[in-house]
Parts: structure tokens; C-alpha cells; sequence
């Protein structure tokens, strides 16, 4: 089976899955890491530059005041411990690379031994949170336009320079959606803490995942292959899906897979082999003699610690604190990922049913500009719909009015007329309605729950019909329930 | 005339710059076709720069401790837009952007840049004959080599061709070539003036510093360029002493420790006359010569109201095998940059790796070639711990030997180099040979500890031999004092060739 191209799924029985990422974050300070010169995307290239980050002979570089404090507030909110560290020379030969070294930590590295909350509560290790500067980007242009058969090559170092923080995690990762919602959830602490704009399409945020493969029960940690390349949150759930079953195969195969970096192919929803272990670059670090060490003072943490904002994990868990086991998971965790936990929780705090207010809020207030819906407004709009003043259909009506006009709930449903059917009217149409289909009504009556439950959608769906929205969902279902004796 | 006593007349009007950069261009071009000090020389430049000066003068404003005296400055030292070679031919037909941090204060102190010295090829060098444009040779007698790397800028100011010059020491490359021409050469404290500029070859160890035919005019040159850099992050962050004032106030209470072991002696000998030079515990090859105007120098000193005394620093015959693991380590990983990509030569080839092969291949001499090797070695997975490693420690425990020292002596005393000036080619094929030179002035690099070598009489072959003066961090102004000090008694006929 190997070879096969792309495949989703689940792995062989027996066999679990094991990741760790390697995120490359770029901060999004003014300036470079070791000059003075723009960190700015998409500039016409080659004129955010100067001798340092060109590597120009007899340059020195001086370290970036800002990109420490980042780095160190991202390792704070990833739970790091913020050590004295040293920057170290990585040395190997690469064309947008100005020294043909790159500043980075290595074994004193500036954040250790954190980790980071999933909002399923599974918690993943984070190793390290290191500094270090961004590469050049090289175009191959010219013939074919790949790097094996371009007429040349052209360098921008705009990028050269720009810091970065390589956040390692442990292999905690257990596939390939987990690595998904990893991303995701670092994503959001790296936009709450305002480090980076973290955008994996522009390269602001690049994800390398190391993925193997061991029996279930088992503790070992089996050969690894490194993904590179893969610049979308898609790609990385299709390269390690792809990757665990390769590896899968070979060791049900009585092969083994060698450690070796490889990239993921897109187009063909493969990884293809790239540099194996035995031919991997020696990096000889050793402490650069240009810098000097960084020695964070405890106050410098503690004023880190005192302006961290509330982290993610910590809101989702105010929001479920909140709604008081009504309010489910990922509710919370898309609320709070579209900041609109802070609205819920205080409409709640006003009386507002949790459960409703959350489900209208995720699933009918996904829109960019919502200054206008205050929590009062929102739980003034909740009471009419749990009360039944309005009908659910009626209830996202008024608030996608209030989006535009900000207006309170009550006047806008009055205005529109809006008010749920109720009793007798209510269940003169529901009889109506099972009237005009008695097969269905037979089925209702006599089916297993899965049938009930479908053609309970589908009564709902007349009587809404037939009263153009304005019957309550939730005591239709009621009515019929009663009417079938069930 | 001296550098201050040049600075003094153009301040006082009573000559002009021009005329002063005149008479110095002028004895450039009679005379260093035969001794080949610089790489290029700036007249024009030197020149409009005097003009300039000159003009300042005539409006009254102040125009600096330097004003209008000339000076020569390594090729390894950034010029803004005029040729830096390292005396490679990878630099060929580069001009940086800017201009080394000490280049600019010597330019705000007055003084009149008149060329760029040759050395051994990016500092890598004893002699100046590493040089991709030939050697330069030593103003005393041609037949010798001026020392290196900073060969041409010794040169120059030995043969009145500057009256300052700047020089860099990574492991003796100022005082080592300052002994063999007769001149004073200075390194100062590790970070006290500015690497900024300065083409690196060992960055924890390169220090830029002063050449002059006297101490006085080394010090003023050295309170020209020293001070905090924020461009440096090794740059030390404290003032200047002022060291000038302090050269006249003479030795008489010092505490002057003579290191046995760099004086091919034994530390339990107390003295050093009967050496054999041959002692296991000492380094070895210090010519008897030398060793002589040594004691001299240290007789001198307690002549003067020094206290004398032999002091033993064990872990000092360590430097040269720390040095020549940690210096190559660096220099693989600060010369990696001359790829072929962003500037200087480039010869190409089907795709960028065998480009950036074929242009080191034919950029680089042989002994960058093999400090390059030897560095990438000492670094290499498996070995690190066993070379590079190890040289840290050796290093490490040199700096506590020499505080312990410090506590009992206020100075250090010892030859600047194991010989007076050699001939062309009498070690260039021996490597280890060559290294020797640098065996008494790599101590005071690997500690970052500040070093003159002052001339102190001459050799059996009438050639200069320099003593050097060595003190804890930052005790400029104290080795200046010194140094003067044995100026003041040194025998002989000064220092001009």
C-alpha cells in the first residue's frame, strides 16, 4: 500500500500515532532582530536592508530589546520557564543567508518546559521556546523555475533578520486533527498576546511536524520523519495522515522507515523523501562571540506575568464556569476564539439562558463588525426567545437587525410584528399539518427513534412553513411528542 | 615630528594640515615601492581632508586632539566607499557602505587617513607575507618581514610614512609587528574600543588598537577611538580614563611581576638571567637577545622606584594550543559569508553550491584555507568537547591564574616576541614556526586583558627588540604609564630606522 497517494482516516488497529511540531513564529515587532531596519512584509524587496542584516563584512549585530520581551511574553503564555540564555551561531552554507550562519539559542535556549492547554483539555508539552533570525526568501526564476532546473536565483533579505521564535513541542500530539487544533490554539495565544499576526499563507507562522508511529500501549518513541513545507493548517492534517500510514505500512511490512526530513507534495498529497540522518548538515554551534548573554531579571518577568492578558484556555473556562455545564465545548471555544466570550458571559451574568445564548451567539453572530449587540441587548433578545415571546427563526431575524441597526430586540420584534404562535393557534396548525400527511404521521407514530427524530425535522418544517417562521421549533416538537402518545 | 607635536602646530595655525599630509605623501611614494606598507594610499582624499582642516583652522573652530596628522589604518578596517581587501582576493572590488565606528572618531578627532595598510590575508599572520599583493617588508632592514598580521601599519609608522596607524590584535598582531619595526603597539581591554567596522577574524578576540613612534603618541590615539559603541555588543560601557596626563607620573611603587613562564624560564627561578630558553615548564624559542633587553627593561623599572619581582602563571604556555583551537573556530564561522553571493569574487558555476566551492577555492591563501579547516574541525559534532571545548577551559583557567597574579603585582612583564625581525620566508613553510611568534602576546587576547609592546634597545643583529607591558581589564592608563616610563630609559637611539 505504500506509495499510495493521499489518505484520510484513522490508523490500523493497534497502531498509535505520535507528533510533534515545530512552529516558526515571526514576531511582529517594528524592527529586525539585531538592526534597525523595518520588519515589514511585502516591501518591494531588497530595501528593508543594511551592513547587519546583510551580513555585510565588520557588522555587528545588537539584540532587539522588543524581540526578547515578546519572546519571553510568548514563552510566559505558553507556561515557560524564561531562563538566562545565549545566542549561538548554526552554521551551514545557503545562498539567502547573509553570514552563512544564523543567529539562533541551542542549548541555553530563553523559554523551557511549558505547555499548552487544547480546549478539549489535553494538554501538550512545549520543550522550548527559542529566538532566532529569519532567512532571506530565494526565488528560482528562469527554465523550469525550481531550484533544480531555474536559470537563476534571486534573493530578497527584506526577511533576513526578522525574529522568529522556534516553539518545539513535545511529542504529545496524537494525530492528525489534535496537530490541527494545536496550531489553531497557539495561533489564538500568539493573537491574545499580540506577538505576532501569526498567517501560515504568508509565512508568518510555519509549522514542521515530526510524525512516527508505535504499537498502542507502548511507550517507545519509534524513527521519526520531519514534514517541511506545509503552509496551511489543511496541509498539515493531510501530510501527517499521509505520513502515520506510510509509516504504518512499512513496520507492518517488517520495514522500518528512516529518519529523514521530507516534504510534503500538495498537488500529489504525498511527502516525498528529502535529507536523511546520515547525510544531515553538522551545524557545529558554539556561543556567538558577538553577543552577549540575555539575563531577565525576575522584576523583568514579573512585569511580563503582571501585563499578560487572559489567555484563551483561561476564557473558555470562564465561559463553561458561566454556563454552568449548558454552554458545550466547542461553543466555548469559538467564542472565545472570535473574542464574543466576554458578550456571552456578561449577557448570562444578566439572567440570559446560557445554553441558548451561547447557541445563538456561535451559530448566528458569525460576522466581523458585531459592536453594535451589547449584552443587554443580546439578553433582552435571549428572554424574548425563551420565553416564546419569538420563535427561534424570529429571534435571528431581530438579531441580525440589531448587528445593523443596534436597535433593542423588543422594538424590532414589535416592529416587525414578530410574535411566536402560541397555544390554541399553534396546535390548530400542528393538527393541520399532520392532517395533510398521514403517511409521514403513520411512521412518526409507529418508527424507532432515529425515524421519529428525522420526520419530527420534517413536521417542524411544515408547520414553519405554514406559519412563515413563526412558530416556536422547540413546542412544535413538544406538541407532536404529545399528539403520538410517545 | 610626532603626532602631537603635529596636532599642536595645525591647532596653533603654525602649520597647515595640507603641508604636514604633503610631506608624509611625499615620503609614501619615495619610499613604499621598496617597503609596500599600503594597499592603496589616499592622496586625494588625504588632502581634501587637510584642506578641510585647514579651513577649520582659519574660521577658529576647534578641529580635535588629532588635527591633520596623518594615519594609516589596517585593510581590514572599513572605509565608506573606498576599498577594504583583507588582502584577499575575495574582497576584490569591494566598498562598504560605511565606515568602521574607530574610523569615524579618528575622522572627528582631525585626523588625515592616508592609506590602507597591507597585513596577512584577513589577519591570519606573524609575518605580512600572507598577503595576496605581496609582502610588505620591514623598514630597518628590507631583507626582514615587519611582523604581522598588522605588518603594514607597523611599516608605516617605522618608516615616517604615518604618524599614527591602526592596527587589530587577535593574538598579537599589533605588538608582535610594533616589536619587529621599532614602533609602540597597543591592544586595549577586549570591548573598550569598538569592533564596529572591523573585518572580523576572531570575534572574542580582535581588539582594534593604536601604532605610534612613541607612548605619547599611541596614547592620544588610543583616547581617540576608545569608548562605548552601542553598535558593539561587546562594547564595554564605561568612561575613558584619560590616559595622557598620567605618562610622566613615573613607576616608583609598582608592583611589576617578570612572567618566568613567558620568559622561557622556570617559575621557581628567580631571576631570569642563565635561562636556556629550553624549560618544559616555560614556553620555548625566546632568542637570548630578547630576553636580555628584558631584564634590562625590568631593571630599568625598579631603577625607577618599581618593585620587581618573578611571578609564575602556569596555565600561560596553555595560550597558544587555546588559542589556535578558539581563533580558527570563530574565523571558520566569520569568514563562511564569502560565498560569492552578495559581493567581492565570485567565480560561477552550474548552480550556487559548487559557485560558492570554486570561489572560496580561488579566494582564499592557504593559511585561511587552513584556519578554516582547522576551525570547522575543532566545532565539528564528536570533537567539539575534545578541541574547542577544552580551549574554553584552558582559557577560563588562564583568566583566574592571571587575577590571582593581579592581587600581588600591578603589571606584567615579558618579551612581545620571541625574536627580533626574521627574513622573508624563513618560516613561511613552517606553520607551527610562525605561530611561536605570537606565544607571549596571546595570553593577554585569551583573557582580554590590555598589552603594549614599547621598543627597548636592540638585538645582537642591531635589529629593535619591544618588551611588553601587560595589566588586568581596563588598566589602560597604567600600562600607558609604564610603557613611558621604560621609553624614558630605553637605551639607544630611539626608534626611526
Amino acid at each position: 500500500m505504500s506509495g499510495t497517494p493521499e489518505r484520510e482516516g484513522t490508523l490500523a488497529d493497534g497502531w498509535e500515532l505520535v507528533v510533534g511540531l515545530e512552529v516558526h513564529v515571526e514576531l511582529s515587532t517594528a524592527t529586525k532582530l539585531f538592526c534597525g531596519c523595518a520588519n515589514r512584509f511585502g516591501d518591494e524587496p531588497n530595501t528593508n536592508v543594511c551592513p547587519v542584516c546583510l551580513g555585510l563584512p565588520g557588522s555587528l549585530p545588537v539584540v532587539n530589546a522588543a524581540a526578547v520581551d515578546f519572546a519571553m511574553r510568548l514563552g510566559r503564555a505558553l507556561g515557560c520557564e524564561v531562563r538566562p540564555a545565549v545566542f549561538a551561531r548554526k552554521n551551514y552554507f545557503y545562498p539567502d543567508m547573509p553570514k552563512d550562519y544564523q543567529i539562533s539559542q541551542y542549548d541555553q535556549p530563553t523559554n523551557t518546559d511549558g505547555c499548552l492547554e487544547l480546549p478539549d483539555g489535553d494538554v501538550v508539552g512545549i520543550e522550548r521556546a527559542h529566538i532566532e533570525e529569519d532567512t532571506g526568501k530565494t526565488t528560482h526564476v528562469g527554465g523550469g523555475g525550481r531550484i533544480h532546473d531555474a536559470d537563476h536565483a534571486l534573493v530578497d533579505y527584506n526577511r533576513a533578520g526578522v525574529p522568529l521564535v522556534e516553539i518545539v513541542s513535545r511529542p504529545d500530539i496524537r494525530g492528525a486533527e489534535q496537530a490541527r487544533t494545536y496550531v489553531r490554539e497557539l495561533r489564538a495565544i500568539l493573537l491574545a498576546i499580540g506577538v505576532s499576526d501569526a498567517r501560515m499563507e504568508e509565512g508568518s507562522m510555519r509549522v514542521d511536524a515530526n510524525v512516527s508511529v508505535r504499537p498502542v500501549g507502548s511507550n517507545e518513541l519509534r524513527t521519526r520523519c520531519e514534514i517541511k513545507n506545509l503552509s496551511s493548517l489543511r496541509s498539515l492534517g493531510r501530510a501527517i495522515a499521509f505520513e502515520a500510514h506510510r509509516h504504518v505500512d512499512l513496520w507492518s511490512g517488517g520495514e522500518r522507515p528512516r529518519q529523514e526530513t521530507r516534504h510534503w507534495d500538495e498537488a500529489g498529497g504525498r511527502t516525498t523523501p528529502g535529507r536523511s540522518k546520515e547525510d544531515a548538515e553538522d551545524y557545529r554551534y558554539f556561543q556567538d562571540p558577538d553577543l552577549v548573554p540575555l539575563a531577565p531579571s525576575a522584576d523583568q518577568v514579573a512585569a511580563i506575568d503582571a501585563a499578560l492578558p487572559v489567555l484563551p484556555a483561561a476564557r473558555r473556562a470562564a465561559l463553561l464556569a458561566a454556563g454552568a455545564g449548558a454552554v458545550s465545548a466547542s461553543d466555548a471555544a469559538l467564542l472565545v476564539e472570535r473574542d464574543q466570550d466576554a458578550l456571552v458571559r456578561t449577557a448570562v451574568a444578566m439572567g440570559a439562558d446560557p445554553g441558548l445564548t451561547a447557541t445563538r451567539v456561535s451559530n448566528d453572530l458569525a460576522v466581523d463588525d458585531w459592536s453594535r449587540v451589547t449584552p443587554d441587548g443580546l439578553a433582552a433578545l435571549i428572554g424574548l426567545e425563551a420565553s416564546g415571546q419569538i420563535t427561534a427563526t424570529q429571534a435571528k431575524q431581530v438579531l441580525a437587525e440589531m448587528v445593523e441597526a443596534g436597535d433593542d430586540p423588543a422594538s424590532i420584534a414589535e416592529r416587525r410584528g414578530f410574535q411566536a404562535m402560541a397555544g390554541d393557534d399553534l396546535a390548530a396548525t400542528v393538527d393541520r399539518v399532520i392532517a395533510g400527511n398521514p403517511d409521514e404521521w403513520q411512521r412518526f407514530c409507529s418508527g424507532d427513534d432515529t425515524d421519529r427524530k428525522k420526520l419530527s425535522g420534517f413536521f417542524i418544517g411544515q408547520v414553519m412553513r405554514s406559519t412563515r417562521g413563526r412558530a416556536d421549533g422547540a413546542a412544535v416538537n413538544r406538541l407532536l411528542q404529545e399528539k403520538a402518545g410517545g | 615630528m610626532t603626532a602631537l607635536g603635529v596636532a599642536a602646530a595645525v591647532n596653533a595655525g603654525e602649520r597647515t594640515a595640507r603641508s604636514v599630509a604633503e610631506d608624509y605623501l611625499d615620503r609614501i611614494s619615495k619610499g613604499d615601492g621598496e617597503i609596500g606598507a599600503f594597499n592603496l594610499v589616499l592622496a586625494e582624499e588625504a588632502l581634501a581632508d587637510a584642506d578641510r582642516i585647514d579651513a577649520a583652522v582659519g574660521r577658529g573652530e576647534p578641529v580635535g586632539p588629532l588635527a591633520g596628522v596623518p594615519v594609516a589604518l589596517k585593510d581590514n578596517l572599513c572605509t565608506r566607499g573606498i576599498p577594504t581587501t583583507c588582502s584577499s582576493r575575495m574582497l576584490e572590488g569591494w566598498r562598504p557602505p560605511y565606515s568602521a565606528t574607530v574610523v569615524q572618531r579618528l575622522r572627528a578627532a582631525g585626523a588625515v587617513i592616508v592609506g590602507k595598510t597591507n597585513l596577512d590575508e584577513f589577519a591570519m599572520g606573524s609575518s605580512t607575507e600572507n598577503s595576496a599583493f605581496g609582502p610588505t617588508r620591514n623598514p630597518h632592514d628590507t631583507s626582514r618581514v615587519p611582523g604581522g598580521s598588522s605588518g603594514g601599519s607597523a611599516a608605516a609608522v617605522a618608516a615616517g610614512f604615518a604618524a599614527l596607524a591602526l592596527g587589530s590584535d587577535t593574538g598579537g598582531s599589533i605588538r608582535q609587528p610594533a616589536a619587529l619595526c621599532g614602533v609602540v603597539g597597543m591592544k586595549p581591554t577586549y570591548g573598550r574600543v569598538s569592533r564596529y567596522g572591523l573585518v572580523a577574524l576572531a570575534s572574542s578576540l580582535d581588539q582594534i588598537g593604536p601604532f605610534g613612534t612613541n607612548v605619547a603618541d599611541a596614547a592620544a590615539c588610543y583616547e581617540a577611538i576608545a569608548g562605548h559603541d552601542p553598535l558593539d555588543s561587546t562594547s564595554i560601557d564605561q568612561p575613558v580614563e584619560p590616559v595622557g596626563k598620567a605618562l610622566t607620573d613615573g613607576v616608583e611603587g609598582l608592583r611589576v611581576g617578570v612572567v618566568a613562564e613567558l620568559c622561557g624560564g622556570r617559575p621557581q627561578e628567580a631571576h631570569l638571567a642563565g635561562t636556556d630558553g629550553s624549560a618544559a615548564s616555560g614556553v620555548e624559542g625566546v632568542a637570548g637577545d630578547v630576553l636580555s633587553r628584558v631584564q634590562d627593561a625590568a631593571e630599568a623599572l625598579e631603577q625607577a622606584g618599581a618593585e620587581v619581582r618573578t611571578v609564575s602563571v602556569p596555565s600561560a604556555v596553555l595560550g597558544l594550543s587555546a588559542y589556535y583551537l578558539i581563533a580558527p573556530a570563530e574565523a571558520s564561522s566569520n569568514l563562511a559569508r564569502y560565498d560569492g553571493v552578495r559581493y567581492g569574487l565570485r567565480v560561477d558555476a552550474a548552480n550556487a553550491a559548487e559557485m560558492n566551492v570554486n570561489t572560496r577555492t580561488a579566494g582564499f591563501g592557504a593559511e585561511v584555507k587552513r584556519r578554516i579547516m582547522l576551525g570547522t574541525y575543532a566545532l565539528s559534532a564528536g570533537y567539539y568537547d575534545a578541541f574547542y571545548g577544552k580551549a574554553l577551559r584552558a582559557r577560563t583557567l588562564m583568566l583566574q591564574e592571571f587575577a590571582t597574579v593581579y592581587e600581588d603585582v600591578d603589571v606584567l612583564l615579558c618579551p612581545t616576541a620571541p625574536t627580533t625581525a626574521f627574513e622573508l620566508g624563513a618560516k613561511t613553510a613552517d606553520p607551527l614556526l610562525m605561530y611561536l611568534n605570537d606565544v607571549c602576546t596571546i595570553p593577554s587576547n585569551l583573557t582580554g586583558h590590555p598589552a603594549i609592546s614599547v621598543p627597548f634597545g636592540r638585538g645582537d643583529d642591531g635589529l629593535p627588540v619591544g618588551v611588553q607591558v601587560m595589566g588586568p581589564a581596563l588598566s589602560e592608563r597604567l600600562i600607558f604609564r609604564v610603557a613611558a616610563a621604560l621609553e624614558r630609559t630605553a637605551p639607544g637611539d630611539g626608534s626611526t630606522p
